[in-house]
């Protein structure tokens, strides 16, 4: 018989306050195999601990239950504890007395003082069969897959290869850079975004520890934290980029315009073209779907005119594969698709446009170069409305979330417009102004206070088309009044949502994601660059939106949380998984299939079914699924589940 | 989707950046001095001000229909006489807006382009109330009030149980008294009037 010892936690008065701590403690006391039990006002202090480890020596316990409030608050704490005094970490358990017990019964002190005894009592049936256990020890690569190139990923990448690390970055598209290329000055310093942007994308591409495939996408992902073998796809070119020297000559010769998505339908580009002028790499790519030589074999100009013939029509997709210990998914994000806004006549009207489509206008390098004009017929707005929170916040039709970028770019855009068309006037239609980061209040107050910006509080109700003019409808609640503006140009600032084929990508990488499509980290507050699968990180608007200094910083933390993580060369892991008896084990292969973290596998020569002892996370879907009863859990068998399901019943 | 002719639907207020260029907004800012478009509607002045309840149109409504240029509604407004300038709202405003100031202001302009208050004897009794100073160098009620009647013809029938309380109370004193330095109290108005 094993000798236990009781600890009850008070947690101040929240497990006293409600549970009768004395007698729970006095009454663990005559329970056979408890050599010691007490209690205390908050065992997770430093005398509390102190009496853990005091009793354990003193009484040579060989087992203990500490009844407290959730083990994922202090689990750790206490398993260091007995650890210190030679104790198995993996006797120790955690009784939840607090979340499971005080807290939701604070009207019923008597009856909450006996389901406390028996949560207390059921622990100590597990603690009575627990093995002794060591962590599994599992050796990891220490080079990082980086998915996306734009600013997050570009900053996690950078900062990981600064530390040592070898990185991986793939990027969809054919230049680095993402969504900040389009940008033209940013809030709330009003630097233009490109060139700070471009020397970090330089930087990359000479770094040489980072391996750049730029018009590449992830097709495959096996292996678990620390072993993930990967599939990336590198998207054929058609253009031998070791040959190309970037004069250009094909982009001028090429006889295809085609309306350029980049240009958010404003400009056109090239069958065969850069992403955007002095991109980094600063190589083209013909992209098929548009080339007369790919539509029907009528033109090969490109190929003429290069002089380095680096040209390559035959060239087909290749297929890399990689080895790598850690994955930051930052995947960025997409404005919500206009079309779909009855509303706001976006697609209907021309003079409706997104606020990235205004980006590309005041870009100098854009295809307006820097100056704002009316798609219609290219005058001057002088009555410019934007609209604020479209699809944002609203739960019914759209998003429910705020985008949390809109209320800021928006000001800067009124501003620069403000700027360039001085007799013009700039109307801004919002629900609330959120202005939370460090000196944006004060850039729109000082905005507001130097143009006379003009902010009507309110939803806009209509939005056609009418004399020439874009007629917008709404009210301004501040005057309760209904208003109408005629104005020339109306811009809207669409939600942020997830970039297209996120769900994809997180089902390959077995990470999750919310009803919206954004990638849910381990803890919003705790854990909040780490996504629930171990070794997958998440950096930028691909977990949620947010703006240039926030995702900056966050694609840091990933990369130092990734640092941290690949500092050692072995990996300690849980050992509370999953284990097969052998002599019971049929090979019927039904937990192979179950396993959602292909931790089960065949082991075909003895025709059992084994446990991949790195990959297995303990979930007990296959300890369910075994008709045999052949799996168990580590410390959680079937006979101390049972056991504990006694206790409460009698 | 048809989206239905403008004439149909009857709007309160029409935008365009004549009205709102700023012209309004533009000149009772110089005519003030305070920086009406740093108004960010927290209604702090309207909460804090002892006269608001009685007013036509709130202090903070009033800054935001000089942004929108509304002129003619706002100088036509009651409120702008019913400000008491106690200087609450511009000791709280967190912009340091001060909406007395503005007030004055207002009524200036509105006497400046004749446009005729909604209370129509109130600016008679900013008138007598002047007068008085600037007989005295401060304000002697019965003389005032006295004035203010045989001004607007009205008999202020029921302020009389109020005025015969202060009176027995010794607050309205019969005889004036004045202040020493009438000589420069005279200086002031002679200069205020240049």
């Amino acid at each position: 018989m094993k000798k236990l010892g009781v600890f009850i936690c008070h947690c101040g008065v929240n497990i006293a306050g409600t549970v009768d701590v004395k007698s729970a403690a006095g009454k663990m006391g005559e329970v056979e195999d408890v050599a010691h039990s007490a209690d205390y006002i908050y065992m997770c202090s430093e005398p509390g601990q102190q009496i853990i480890r005091e009793a354990i020596r003193e009484k040579e316990l060989e087992g203990v239950v500490v009844a407290c409030c959730s083990p994922s608050m202090h689990e750790n704490t206490f398993r260091k504890a007995v650890k210190s005094e030679g104790m198995n970490p993996y006797l120790c358990e955690i009784a939840n007395i607090r979340e499971q017990c005080s807290w939701v019964h604070q009207k019923e002190k008597e009856k909450a003082t006996e389901k406390a005894e028996e949560i207390i009592l059921a622990t100590l049936e597990k603690v009575r069969e627990n093995e002794k256990l060591e962590a599994i020890s599992v050796s990891i690569n220490r080079s990082v897959l980086v998915i996306g190139g734009g600013i997050a990923g570009m900053t996690a990448a950078l900062d990981l290869a600064v530390g040592g690390y070898e990185v991986t970055l793939i990027e969809r598209e054919q230049a680095l850079g993402g969504h900040m290329t389009q940008l033209s000055k940013t809030f709330p310093d009003l630097h233009p975004a490109l060139p700070d942007l471009l020397a970090k994308a330089r930087e990359i591409e000479g770094h040489p520890g980072i391996d750049l495939h730029c018009y590449s996408e992830m097709e495959d992902v096996k292996g678990y934290v620390g072993n993930f073998e990967l599939t990336i796809r590198k998207k054929a070119t058609h253009v031998d980029w070791e040959k190309c020297n970037g004069c250009g000559l094909c982009i001028r010769d090429c006889p295809v315009d085609y309306v350029s998505q980049f240009e958010r339908g404003l400009g056109v580009r090239k069958a065969i073209d850069l992403l955007y002028s002095h991109s980094v790499p600063n190589k083209p790519v013909i992209h098929r779907s548009h080339c007369r030589y790919f539509i029907d074999g009528s033109c090969r100009k490109c190929e003429e005119v290069c002089p380095e013939k680096a040209i390559r029509f035959k060239q087909k997709d290749e297929r890399i594969g990689k080895k790598v210990g850690a994955i930051v998914v930052a995947t960025g994000f997409d404005l919500y698709p206009g079309e779909r806004l009855g509303e706001y006549g976006y697609g209907e009207i021309p003079d409706v446009i997104d606020g990235l489509a205004l980006e590309r206008m005041l870009s100098v390098d854009g295809p307006t170069k820097g100056k704002i004009i009316r798609p219609s017929d290219g005058k001057v707005p002088k009555e410019m409305v934007f609209i604020q929170c479209v699809a944002s916040r609203d739960p019914d039709r759209y998003m429910p979330y705020c985008s949390r970028i809109c209320c800021m770019y928006t000001a800067k855009q009124a501003k620069i417009y403000k700027e360039q068309v001085p007799d013009g006037q700039p109307y801004i239609f919002y629900m609330d102004i959120r202005s939370d980061g460090k000196g944006y209040e004060e850039f729109l107050q000082k905005t507001i206070e130097e143009k006379g910006l003009l902010y009507l509080r309110g939803r806009v109700s209509r939005v056609f088309q009418d004399d020439g003019k874009v007629r917008v409808l709404g009210v301004d609640t501040l005057t309760g009044k209904m208003v109408e503006v005629a104005a020339d140009m109306v811009v809207l600032a669409t939600a942020v949502v997830p970039s297209d084929g996120v769900k994809d990508l997180a089902a390959k990488l077995r990470a999750t994601v919310d009803r919206h499509g954004f990638l849910t980290e381990a803890h919003i507050k705790l854990y909040p660059v780490e996504s629930s699968t171990k070794g997958i990180y998440l950096a930028g608007c691909g977990q949620s939106p947010k703006d240039i200094s926030d995702t900056v910083s966050q694609a840091s933390a990933t990369a130092s949380k990734i640092q941290a993580l690949l500092s050692t060369d072995k990996l300690l892991q849980d050992p509370l998984i999953a284990f097969v008896d052998e002599n019971i084990c049929s090979g019927c292969g039904i937990c192979v299939e179950i396993c959602p973290y292909e931790a089960r596998e065949m082991d075909s020569r003895r025709g059992i079914s084994v446990v991949h002892s790195a990959l297995c996370q303990g979930c007990g879907a296959c300890i369910a699924a075994c008709p045999n009863f052949a799996c168990e859990l580590r410390n959680s068998s079937s006979i101390q589940t049972l056991r504990m399901m006694d206790t409460f019943m009698t | 989707m048809s989206w239905g002719k403008m004439e149909e639907i009857k709007l309160e207020t029409t935008l365009n950046r004549e009205k709102v260029g700023a012209s309004f907004l533009e000149e009772v800012e110089k005519w003030s001095g305070e920086k009406l478009s740093l108004c960010y509607q927290c209604l702090k002045c309207t909460a804090g001000c002892p006269t608001a309840p009685n007013m036509d149109i709130r202090p903070n409504s009033i800054i935001r229909m000089i942004q929108m240029g509304k002129k003619q509604e706002v100088l036509e407004s009651s409120a702008i006489w019913f400000c008491v300038y106690c200087q609450t709202c511009g000791t709280r405003c967190p912009n340091e807006i001060h909406i007395g100031v503005l007030m004055d202001a207002l009524r200036e302009m509105a006497m400046e382009e004749g446009v005729h208050a909604k209370e129509k004897n109130i600016h008679l009794f900013h008138e007598a109330f002047i007068q008085s100073v600037r007989r005295g160098g401060r304000a002697h009620e019965v003389t005032m009030l006295m004035d203010y009647v045989l001004r607007s013809r009205d008999l202020m029938k029921g302020s009389l149980i109020p005025g015969v309380k202060l009176f027995l109370k010794g607050k309205f004193p019969l005889i004036p008294s004045f202040v020493k330095g009438r000589g420069e109290i005279k200086r002031i108005f002679e200069k205020c009037k240049k």
